[in-house]
């Protein structure tokens, strides 16, 4: 058999048995196929609806067209070399997905991470999460046909992105989180420039509400669309901007603080109805709040060392290599055969921009982690489309799975 | 997290109401497990989330090889009113690869066993639609279990890969 029939019929093992049949002229259904490319899926999502007319009926999700098989290869990697890799799971949240691994790591390890590198993680944690709802608002607007959000949001993206680069050398994929702490402590300037993004961001995030509230098409796109009460939510394991735009306050930095998130006053912007105008507004009062705890963090930044001073799991400083004999040899274990972690199990929930984001951490005594699994909110918060979509137009599918804000790179890994 | 006595007790519970159900409980870094007996893992659930532990944070599977038995389904459950986490192990052969469904407890367990499924092969029995969700419909094998290789596969433009431009090597 060829490689192109074998994929032809790859394609037709998909099966539509379980779609309801047509009833008659009046309910002819039809079955439309949207994606896998496709510019309103975010990303390579396949989507088969069932239409009565414009009315969705059905919907089945179709996923795996990026699976990359990530928590395989982690598995062949020691400790410090699968951070590269779990960071391109949630490809719009990087600085989350290692945040979730190191930490798991570093509770299998039992070492503390000092109160600088913790405050360090959270400002990184926080232009993140912004930098993410950017990402999300623009190519949303840009969904409902507003073509100048689009740019808005990618111009404060640019100064988020460069002021990663700034920090660790690259604008994506940084692997900054390191097991212990962060990879370098934040160069000179970069507060300067983080505290005029800050006082930026409030004044930018106001222009984003004054061209979208006011405007006639985005609230009769968004107001009453595709509402899903917060018991439905919880049943189907939906977390993060998804549930509290139902009502539900649930944000792990309030309810389990980590990384120090406690040391910080913000709020937890809620909605009331959980229609697509209150998972609109929770994503945009997040910005501010984000904000704040970027100013706090910034302004209360305590002295110290970024990483942990134990040298099994840290690198020594350049500078002890060429006195330290004992440098040397660490230097030398950690980057040939990296540390060992003690067996156990851990799983570790931090918030990320989409939701509860879990690393399950295996270790069996070795230098090589025995399972990693990232419990991604995207995969999970995908399954509650079907309810949100069921019996709305075809054009409200397309602004509720923008709403949803699904990254394909989280869902299939 | 219950503490070390607080899981001491859950699991004294649940063997109350069925004493072959609970088949040791773990308590290691701050993290509390009932390994469960498989057949009835569905109804120490059941008892978790009548407890309060009302919300399915996270389903997955695991490979414990060289160790018997083999596959390990876990489950993370969470008190939302106490923020209180406890998970949930059953570990199943591979042979014997058998476990209840518990979408009809959360819906949302429908996608996680799917992948559990499609990555180590364990059948979910009560599950709606258990189909593979990542890997091919028609893919053979388990790829997230220990003794599956990692390494290429056969894609649409293997067949001619020699000749194809940009091959230089």
């Amino acid at each position: 058999m060829s490689a192109t029939s074998d994929y032809r019929r790859r394609e037709e093992s998909i099966t539509l048995a379980s779609e309801p049949a047509g009833q008659g002229e009046t309910h002819e259904l039809l079955t439309l196929n949207i994606g896998p490319h496709h510019p309103a899926t975010h990303g390579v999502l396949r989507l088969l609806v069932t239409l009565e007319g414009e009315i969705v009926r059905d919907l089945k999700p179709i996923i795996g067209y990026v699976h990359t098989g990530i928590e395989k290869t982690c598995e062949d990697k020691s400790y410090w070399k699968v951070i590269p890799c779990v960071e391109r799971m949630d490809y719009l949240a990087y600085y989350f997905n290692a945040m979730a691994f190191c930490g798991a790591v570093e509770t299998l390890l039992g070492i503390e991470v000092p109160p600088r590198a913790q405050y360090l993680r959270v400002i990184h944690l926080e232009l993140n999460r912004i930098m993410s709802h950017l990402v999300w608002l623009g190519t949303s607007a840009l969904d409902l046909g507003a073509m100048s959000m689009f740019w808005y949001c990618f111009r404060e993206r640019e100064t988020i992105l460069d002021l990663f680069e700034m920090s660790s050398g690259q604008r994506m994929h940084t692997r900054y989180i390191q097991v212990g702490g962060v990879m370098e402590d934040i160069p000179h300037g970069f507060d300067t420039k983080l505290a005029a993004f800050v006082k930026e961001m409030p004044t930018r995030a106001d222009q984003y509400a004054a061209l979208l509230e006011q405007n006639e098409i985005v609230l009769q796109r968004l107001r009453n669309v595709c509402p899903l009460d917060e018991q439905t939510l919880l049943s189907l394991g939906v977390t993060g901007p998804l549930l509290r735009a139902a009502g539900n306050p649930w944000d792990l930095r309030k309810a389990q603080p980590y990384s120090s998130y406690d040391h910080f006053d913000f709020k937890i912007p809620v909605g009331t109805v959980g229609d697509n105008y209150d998972r609109f507004r929770v994503r945009h009062a997040e910005l501010y709040e984000s904000t704040k705890i970027i100013d706090q963090a910034l302004r209360g930044l305590p002295e110290g060392p970024f990483i942990t001073p134990d040298r099994k799991v840290s690198l020594p400083p350049r500078h002890e290599l060429a006195t330290s004999m004992e440098a040397l040899i660490h230097h030398f274990k950690l980057v040939t055969e990296g540390f060992r972690v003690p067996p156990g199990e851990v799983y570790y929930p931090i918030e990320s921009p989409r939701g509860e984001l879990g690393c399950f951490v295996r270790a069996d005594g070795s230098a090589k982690p025995a399972r990693v699994h990232m419990r991604d909110p995207s995969f999970v918060n995908l399954q509650a489309t079907v309810p949100m979509v069921k019996d709305a137009y075809i054009a409200d599918l397309i602004a509720t799975l923008a709403m949803i804000d699904p990254i394909l790179g989280g869902i299939d890994r | 997290m219950p503490d070390a006595t607080g899981l001491e007790l859950i699991a004294h519970d649940l063997r109350d109401a069925d004493s072959e159900s609970v088949l040791g409980t773990v308590f290691m870094h701050g993290r509390a497990t009932v390994i469960a007996e498989p057949r009835l893992v569905h109804s120490v659930l059941e008892r978790l989330k009548d407890r309060g532990y009302g919300f399915l944070a996270s389903l997955h599977g695991c490979d414990y090889y060289p160790e018997e038995p083999r596959l390990g389904v876990l489950y993370e459950l969470l008190d939302m009113h106490e923020v209180d986490r406890i998970s949930v192990k059953a570990r199943v052969h591979v042979d014997a690869a058998h476990i209840a469904s518990v979408v009809d407890l959360w819906p949302g367990a429908n996608h996680p066993e799917r992948e559990v499924y499609d990555m180590f092969g364990v059948v979910f029995d009560g599950h709606p639609d258990l189909r593979r969700i990542l890997m091919p419909e028609d893919y053979e094998g388990f790829p997230q279990r220990r003794d599956f290789p990692i390494g290429g596969e056969p894609v649409l433009f293997t067949y001619n890969e020699e000749n194809s431009y940009g091959k230089w090597q």
